[in-house]
């Protein structure tokens, strides 16, 4: 089991008042599990997503990442977990302007106790992996946002980290450079890697093995994605609505939801 | 050893942003840079005038005591400076009764419009001196002979002047021989001595002088005061021994009680030096005290743009923690960014300190001629420069150090 979370909750202080982000959460995931975290804003997955991240610790309850008890840790020890377990992939990227995509990705190495040596070749083989091999020597502002979250993708693999944490990974992205992206998220799966990520967009979600559904704190749904009501209902509408596009005018690519958008291009 | 790792990373990519921000960081280091440019240029200015001062003491020559009458600050209101000056008696009494001076000469000095044929000074400094002279100041005869005991007894009309008088006078190449109008009397010169650039005590350039027979000198001011006297000591162990004969003749002879203080002071080179090093300390806290000023004010524009730079910057220190830079690692890299700053700014103050120095150095006839940056003054600056970004820094990379990285990563 890589995440086994029982009764989760998180409370903080607003002034006088107590507000229950989480209320008692139990998820469990396993490796190589592809799992997207869905809900309203208000509903805690930033702050499930950040218990999950090592970024915080919860109030109450447990949290085992690998078997390790995250709860019990200190702030340096998650510090070391972030760093050797965890890679995260943010929406706005999070990438340094001012050094290149090498240098972007070799970041975390900079705070790691093992790969500090080799980060120069980890980071170009992570920079391999996201298909950018050829824009190693690059700054953020001369790559597209696709690439730019390539590059941010590569950061978060190059400790080889035991889950990838997205959120929002495709929030400031145009739908091509989107579907660029999960793909990218298939390819590692398909490789082994577990994948966590948080969404509000059904279509990204749709790519997802298993949805996990939070409201008010608590897990509202937990289903693979094939049997997931709302998902299912979602897919429905999106169909007919593609059906009516093909009516009203010409045939063009299926861009279907319900088969894989692999090498997708409008 | 990760911190170390990252201190060094750091300072490279501190050292790449002060580069591409060169007027940001110039101005921001501004008050380091001066602070650093006025410690080192004191510093080596003094140590220019120590350097000058020591060679001065050094042709005064160790084994000299230097003694004048001295009115006591409590007797300024009833006492006379006429009273309390060396009287000839006086110095003839020294003489015998003193074992640790071996020989003594007073000085009278005075100045005489002076002429040699059409040429004419209207103020030459006429020195009345005793044969002894030649061996207490040990100044070289260059050419003709030094004073003899007769010119002295005989109070003769001759002179010894010096080789600026030469220049000053037009005399010939060699003068011994010739006849100087001093002060309307004819005077035959029998020797010429070299001439001491005494900076701090002959008032400033050399010039002519003229030397003559102490017996003469009062011929020609019969009511002058002798300035001075210098004496010989029979070795310089013996500083302390003559201080206390000369101070127990004096007092005897002018009928001091034991209440009343001298009226006559001695002093030797040492004396001068350990003056002279009160007044470097003096200069040295002086100049400290506005270093630390400039340096304080450095230190706050250091924190002004470092707090700048840490909320700029709120995301990246986000992002780092996220991917697993623990808090001591972001103060660390904070720090290493405002020591770097500092360094710069010291690197800089110490080029700026040195070219002031070689401004001063190229003055001609500066007594700063010396004046060098040492080594550990260079040592001093930059330990200066890196604990201002220390202290200074410190707030700003312990409020980087803290952020929250959730909120880190929210902030806009």
């Amino acid at each position: 089991m890589t995440i086994h979370i029982r009764q989760l909750t998180k409370t903080y202080k607003l002034g006088v008042e107590r507000v229950h982000a989480l209320a008692g959460v139990d998820l469990d995931i396993t490796q190589n599990e592809f799992v997207a975290i869905m809900g309203a804003s208000g509903s805690g997955k930033s702050t499930l997503m950040h218990i999950l991240g090592c970024l915080d610790r919860p109030t109450t309850g447990s949290y085992d990442l690998n078997n390790k008890p995250m709860h019990k840790m200190g702030s340096a020890g998650l510090a070391r977990v972030r760093n050797e377990e965890i890679g995260f992939i943010f929406q706005s990227f999070e990438l340094l302007n001012r050094a290149s995509a090498l240098k972007n990705v070799m970041l975390p190495m900079i705070y790691s106790r093992k790969h500090w040596l080799t980060a120069r070749s980890r980071a170009k083989r992570a920079l391999e992996r996201v298909n950018l091999a050829d824009r190693i020597g690059h700054k953020p502002n001369q790559l597209s946002g696709g690439q730019r979250q390539r590059v941010a993708i590569a950061r978060a693999l190059v400790n080889e980290p035991s889950i990838l944490l997205a959120d929002e990974p495709t929030g400031n992205l145009d739908s091509t450079t989107t579907n660029e992206i999960i793909d990218l998220f298939k390819q590692l799966h398909d490789e082994g890697q577990t994948i966590v990520i948080v969404t509000h967009e059904e279509e990204v979600a749709s790519h997802a093995q298993r949805i996990v559904r939070l409201r008010d704190g608590i897990v509202e749904s937990d289903h693979p994605t094939a049997e997931d009501p709302i998902h299912r209902r979602w897919l429905a509408g999106a169909a007919a609505a593609a059906q009516e596009a093909a009516d009203n005018t010409e045939p063009r690519p299926s861009q279907g939801h319900d088969t894989p958008a692999t090498g997708a291009s409008a | 050893m990760i911190l170390f790792r990252i201190a060094l990373q750091t300072f490279g990519l501190a050292l790449g942003q002060i580069w591409s921000n060169k007027v940001r960081s110039l101005l921001t280091t501004l008050g380091v840079i001066i602070g650093v440019a006025s410690v080192v240029a004191v510093i080596a200015a003094l140590q220019g005038l120590k350097t000058t001062v020591l060679d001065e003491f050094e042709k005064l020559g160790a084994n000299r005591v230097y003694i004048d009458g001295q009115l006591p600050r409590s007797m300024w209101a009833t006492g006379s400076w006429r009273d309390v000056q060396l009287k000839l008696h006086e110095i003839e009494t020294i003489r015998e009764r003193c074992p640790s001076i071996t020989s003594i000469t007073p000085e009278l000095w005075r100045s005489y419009p002076t002429e040699y044929g059409d040429r004419k000074l209207d103020s030459v400094p006429t020195v009345g001196i005793w044969p002894t002279w030649h061996d207490i100041v040990g100044r070289q005869i260059i050419q003709g002979r030094p004073f003899i005991p007769i010119d002295e007894s005989d109070r003769r009309f001759v002179c010894i002047i010096n080789d600026k008088a030469i220049e000053e006078l037009d005399l010939p190449r060699e003068p011994v021989g010739e006849y100087l109008r001093i002060a309307g009397k004819r005077f035959l010169i029998v020797g010429v001595v070299e001439t001491v650039t005494l900076n701090l005590f002959g008032g400033g350039d050399s010039s002519a002088e003229v030397f003559v027979p102490f017996g003469t000198a009062q011929v020609l001011a019969p009511r002058a005061w002798i300035s001075h006297a210098w004496g010989s000591l029979s070795s310089p162990e013996h500083v302390d021994d003559a201080k206390a004969e000369i101070a127990f003749v004096l007092r005897k002879m002018r009928e001091l009680t034991a209440e009343d203080e001298d009226t006559f002071q001695i002093e030797v080179i040492q004396q001068f030096i350990d003056q002279f090093n009160a007044m470097a300390k003096g200069i040295t806290a002086g100049a400290s005290g506005i270093v630390g000023i400039s340096l304080l004010v450095g230190g706050i524009g250091i924190m002004n743009i470092m707090l700048v730079s840490v909320s700029e910057r709120t995301r990246e220190i986000g992002l780092r923690k996220a991917i697993g830079a623990r808090p001591g690692v972001i103060l660390v890299q904070f720090l290493v960014e405002s020591v770097t700053l500092c360094l710069a700014g010291g690197a800089i103050g110490l080029a700026a300190g040195q070219g002031l120095i070689s401004l001063i150095r190229s003055i001609p006839e500066s007594p700063l001629k010396d004046a060098s940056v040492p080594a550990w003054a260079v040592i001093l600056a930059v330990g200066f420069s890196a604990s201002t970004g220390v202290i200074f820094g410190m707030f700003p990379a312990i409020k980087a150090a803290r952020l929250d990285p959730i909120e880190a990563l929210r902030h806009d």
